[in-house]
């Protein structure tokens, strides 16, 4: 037997177990999104004068060979909707959230979905895992606000669920409270762009001569892989993919004055999100917002299978890194992202009182 | 001393007093060049391994317009560079190829130079991940080796020989906002063309140029030997101060860069906001200055006697 086939009879015997969700017992009114790739989210209201709805998503998952930074290096990924992270679903609390899981044939193994916003069945992985050439419909309730990860979790199909969710099988979910975002005093705090980034640990097995091996097919790349992500050494962590996603032609926008809510998710890892020149001026560190967010943070943290959200109005026009404050990881191992800011500069707030010269040449004319 | 006013020929804080240094170090000079002298005359003592002359191009003297490196402030704010009027004055002898892994392996042999990778030295490749350091070794043992004094260009030499093939991507004034300057920096930078292809390739992979120079601002980038400075100009453009790093060289290629000497490989960032250099690799000139420098140290030796 092929470790392929052995990969589906192995889903197929967990299908029998699952219990078939049916959706027709819900009188609501349906609502269907379109998901967009990130950093960018869908278009979204945040307050909502509107009852509880039923959210229509559909998830692709798609595996693929993706090229992570710019030497070459390639990575057979694994991805919902062809994006790492795969795409930010938005709701508020009290929807249902109906997500149609979609694994094309063409793809080699099973995949599933355990989305850390629903409650039992271990957040779907239970209901939802199908075997290439299957779909599946899964709903629940959002129960409780914030930003919440969703990742593959095929466990009923062997010592997968690490590496599916290491080669790219994970997103967010935003539960928004229908009232809108507030500030620890109850205040309503608005954002005029959204941007998500999901911070990603891949493990790409070298060669002996130290050079990323490249394989034909995602199987063939299993055994090495696992071996590589054992000793917990990432070779790259990165934003939305790859090295350098969010940078350059692709770097984030804003102009001073505007209010950005930055979405942060790191499905494995720890990190500390950080914005070179700038704030967290409100930081839900945890992601959850029915706490009261923390503010004029420099530095917060994001706690590895979870997400955090932080709002900053931009001050000043200029090019803002927005990192990992572990530097190795931001400059070595590719986590960055830019943000390019138009508007007026403020000499109020940032000023070069004396431009470079040599030392003790002014102070010595006082 | 007020900057500006400070002597001509007098290097930057050599107090006036370092005359007894100056004729320590002239001696040590003219003894070491007593042992050079006597060291290549056969028979006498040991003789370094011959090795054949690099294939050099020889371009003529000339002038041109050159946009200067380095960096410049007017009333404490950014600006172009000013472009300047540069005479070559005696015939550029310049290798028509990037030093290649084989030519280097060949110093490393000779215990003259640091290994390189071993992916990075196959042998008909141009020798990558070097820093200013590896390529200052090398040229120190080429002199030796061939008899024949080399080493890095000027970055005005360097913008000479590879004519058409220097870019000149100044960056427009941007009226001292920092905010605007550091996007229009950003926005060139980005916009540099696709690096996705970085490995090394074949010499002669990227063309000759009007000089008949091989690869010139291909995808490995060379070694200057001019420092990191930072320079003030008056209203008229006049140099008022001068401010030198040599911890830090130029680097030439598809793009003009700043690069601490030992750095031998540019990539692995992310973080910063330039697009660094694919590789890191040199050619080397014939050096013609030491006669001159010797001059001038003769000189300066018997002014100190009298």
């Amino acid at each position: 037997m092929t470790t392929r086939s052995a990969i589906r009879a192995a889903a197929a015997v967990a299908l029998v177990l699952a219990v078939p969700a049916l959706a027709q017992d819900l009188n609501l009114p349906r609502q269907k999104v379109e998901l967009v790739a990130p950093p960018f989210v869908h278009p979204h209201e945040q307050v909502t004068k509107e009852g509880p709805k039923i959210m229509e998503f559909r998830l692709t998952a798609e595996e693929k060979q993706i090229v992570i930074d710019d030497q070459g290096t390639k990575l057979q990924a694994m991805t919902f909707n062809g994006a790492i992270p795969g795409p930010m679903m938005v709701v508020h609390q009290g929807d249902y959230v109906e997500v149609t899981l979609v694994n094309p044939a063409t793809n080699s193994m099973a995949h599933n979905i355990d989305f850390h916003s629903a409650t039992g069945a271990s957040g779907g992985g239970d209901l939802t895992l199908i075997n290439p050439g299957e779909e599946v419909v899964f709903r629940w309730k959002a129960t409780r606000t914030g930003v919440f990860v969703y990742h593959c979790i095929p466990g009923g199909v062997g010592p997968m669920v690490p590496w599916h969710i290491a080669s790219g099988m994970s997103g967010t979910v935003m539960v928004l409270p229908r009232d809108g975002l507030k500030d620890r005093d109850g205040k309503p705090l608005h954002y005029d762009r959204i941007y998500y980034l999901g911070e990603q640990d891949f493990y790409v097995p070298r060669d002996a001569k130290g050079k990323f091996k490249t394989y034909d097919t995602h199987i063939d790349a299993f055994a090495d892989t696992r071996d590589t992500m054992r000793k917990l050494i990432p070779t790259h962590v990165v934003f939305n993919g790859s090295v350098g996603a969010l940078t350059g032609k692709n770097a984030m926008l804003a102009k001073v004055g505007e209010t950005v809510l930055i979405v942060h998710s790191q499905v494995d890892r720890d990190s500390r999100p950080h914005l070179v020149g700038g704030h967290g001026d409100y930081v839900w560190e945890s992601g959850k917002f029915s706490n009261p967010p923390e503010t004029d943070l420099e530095t917060w943290f994001i706690r590895g299978g979870s997400a955090g959200a932080a709002l900053y109005k931009f001050l000043q026009p200029g090019v803002y890194a927005y990192v990992n404050h572990n530097m190795i990881e931001a400059f070595e191992l590719g986590a960055t992202a830019h943000f390019k800011v138009e508007g007026a500069w403020n000499s109020d707030l940032t000023a070069q009182v004396r431009a470079p010269e040599p030392v003790g040449v002014t102070s010595s004319l006082r | 001393m007020m900057p500006g006013s400070r002597p001509l020929g007098l290097p930057t804080g050599q107090p006036r007093s370092a005359g007894v240094k100056l004729l320590a170090a002239s001696t040590v000079l003219a003894a070491a060049l007593v042992v050079a002298v006597f060291a290549v005359v056969p028979g006498q003592g040991p003789k370094p391994a011959r090795v054949a002359l690099p294939d050099l191009v020889e371009i003529q003297a000339g002038t041109f317009h050159h946009r200067a490196a380095g960096e410049f402030l007017q009333d404490g704010k950014p600006v172009t560079a000013p472009l300047v009027t540069i005479a070559i004055k005696r015939t550029l002898a310049v290798m028509r190829h990037q030093v290649t892994a084989a030519d280097y392996q060949r110093c490393v042999e000779a215990e003259a130079c640091l290994a390189v990778e071993r992916d990075e030295a196959v042998p008909d490749l141009p020798v990558v991940k070097v820093s200013w350091r590896d390529a200052h070794a090398y040229a120190s043992w080429l002199s030796r080796a061939t008899g024949v004094p080399f080493r890095l260009p000027t970055d005005e030499e360097w913008a000479y020989a590879a004519a058409g093939r220097f870019r000149d991507d100044a960056l427009p004034d941007t009226g001292g906002d920092p905010g605007q300057r550091a996007l229009a920096l950003y926005d060139r930078d980005m916009s540099r063309e696709d690096r996705s292809d970085q490995r090394p390739r074949p010499i002669g992979s990227f063309g000759t140029n009007e000089n008949g120079l091989l690869d010139v601002a291909g995808n490995v980038w060379e070694w200057t030997d001019t420092c990191y400075a930072r320079r003030a100009i008056g209203a008229r453009g006049d140099v008022t101060t001068t401010n030198v790093n040599c911890g830090v060289r130029v680097v030439e290629g598809r793009h003009r860069t700043y690069m601490a000497d030992f750095i031998g490989d540019a990539r692995g960032g992310g973080c910063s906001t330039s697009a660094p250099p694919s590789n890191l690799g040199f050619r080397l000139v014939r050096d013609t200055d030491p006669p001159r420098k010797l001059l001038a140290e003769v000189r300066r030796f018997f002014a100190l006697l009298i």
